[in-house]
């Protein structure tokens, strides 16, 4: 049990909750969270990879912001009959369409090539299912865990890792798979979910390894 | 139905509704907003409450998104869809945390996240924020049924298959798998562990939608003659 660990060891806790968000709880793969960009967008190596970083950098600001926003606002305003865990929906939602709209202005005024790279897939993130998923899970760990402001930081990496890992592995099979025959009907979703299904297994497979 | 004027290409809303449910269905056609609900399809009791969720904001976001069409603005339009179904998908969390509270903290965070479910949005974006609201409204709950159709029978393979139960009931488990006797504790019927785990979501998913695409190929080549001169195509 994490709890338990933290006290001997906070590295290794940290370690723990990263290694248990990217692979064992692999948000694509365990909860099929962020399906749909994970279908249409892994057609190809370089977009894949894009995409992947963008939600890497999304979830983890977007799950910091909406821990400190739930614990110090939402929280507190409970004891005054505000209902809290409902008002949390829409809260997140629009911290992370605020968060994905100021990124890109960020990074359009930084570097131009980061922004024709990653700026395109941006618009797109705001309603992928993974990066809400994160912060909604987060409020589960933080219940019944304890997480603080660090383990959330590692959470929502290691979630958003897991989802970079995955999208990028599918998009190099898919990559070998154009050479290869596949039945009419089960061509291009048919095929790529049964691929999923397979991948899930093998980081399905660490959960007696990690136990968070 | 009582069918209202001609406008667009779909004219009736029954028509929205049919050719949501069956020919253009969210999941058999592009695989879309599968990501809120898969994780809970190895019991059918959750499947159905997510299903009955994402019907009821589908169908109600279609609606509310048609009547204010005109008074949207372009460039914040998704924010404000966006803002317009998480108003109905805390209904649908308040109701279910009423109604249903054990289930209900299972699935808490797949019923949040039926807010960016690509399907409820692809339905405002594509038909909703164009046309009239009865219709939309019509598309929405075409929309809604045609996911929970393929969700329910998911579900209901990974509950039978995975768990030996349906609905959580152990009748089936008793009086199919066991046979009659009540004492029998050996049953030949080994559950299939793959099924109930995250993997098998994925496989019974996928074989549905190889079903329904061989079907349609094969249909395709039969009556392709017949269906040429149906131009349903149309621009915005």
């Amino acid at each position: 049990m994490i709890a338990e660990t933290a006290h001997t060891a906070p590295g290794l806790a940290l370690a723990l909750i990263l290694l248990s968000a990217a692979f064992t709880d692999n948000i694509l793969l365990t909860r099929f969270l962020g399906m749909c960009p994970f279908l249409s967008i892994s057609r190809q190596l370089r977009s894949a990879f894009g995409m992947g970083l963008a939600v890497v950098f999304v979830t983890t600001g977007t799950c910091v912001l909406n821990y400190w926003l739930y614990v110090y606002l939402l929280k507190p305003l409970e004891a005054y009959g505000v209902p809290a865990e409902s008002l949390k929906l829409i809260l997140f939602i629009v911290v992370i369409a605020a968060f994905v709209q100021l990124m890109e202005m960020l990074i359009e005024r930084i570097s131009i090539r980061l922004y024709f790279s990653l700026g395109i897939f941006l618009p797109l993130i705001t309603v992928n299912c993974a990066i809400l998923g994160a912060s909604l899970f987060m409020v589960n760990n933080v219940a019944s865990r304890g997480f603080g402001t660090l383990d959330v930081l590692v959470y929502g990496f290691g979630t958003g890792l897991g989802w970079f890992i995955a999208i990028l592995l599918m998009a190099g099979i898919r990559h070998r798979l154009r050479n290869a025959k596949v039945p009419a009907a089960l061509e291009g979703a048919g095929i790529t979910l049964i691929i999923t299904g397979i991948m899930a297994m093998a980081f399905v497979i660490f959960q007696g390894m990690i136990k968070l | 139905m009582p069918a209202p004027e001609p406008q667009t290409q779909i004219t009736r809303p029954g028509q929205a509704l049919l050719v949501q449910l069956w020919r253009e269905n969210p999941i058999f056609r592009q695989v879309l907003g599968i990501c809120s609900a898969l994780a809970v399809t190895n019991l059918i009791f959750n499947t159905a409450l997510m299903c009955a969720g994402l019907i009821w904001t589908t169908t109600m976001s279609s609606l509310t998104v048609s009547l204010i069409r005109d008074y949207i603005p372009r460039r914040v339009r998704v924010m404000v869809q966006v803002l317009i179904i998480s108003v109905y998908v805390i209904v649908v969390d308040i109701v279910f945390r009423a109604l249903f509270f054990e289930t209900h903290k299972d699935i808490a965070a797949y019923v949040g996240l039926i807010i960016t479910n690509c399907i409820v949005l692809g339905r405002l974006e594509a038909f909703a924020s164009k046309n009239k609201p009865l219709l939309s409204a019509a598309d929405g709950l075409g929309a809604g049924l045609g996911y929970s159709l393929i969700l329910l029978f998911v579900a209901v393979v990974r509950e039978v298959l995975g768990f030996g139960t349906v609905l959580k009931n152990t009748a089936w488990e008793t009086v199919v798998l066991r046979g009659w006797e009540p004492g029998v504790h050996e049953t030949w019927w080994r559950s299939w562990t793959i099924l109930v785990i995250p993997p098998g979501a994925f496989f019974v998913l996928a074989v549905a939608v190889w079903i329904a695409k061989a079907y349609d190929l094969r249909r395709q080549a039969g009556t392709q003659a017949k269906e040429a001169p149906q131009a349903k195509e149309g621009g915005a």
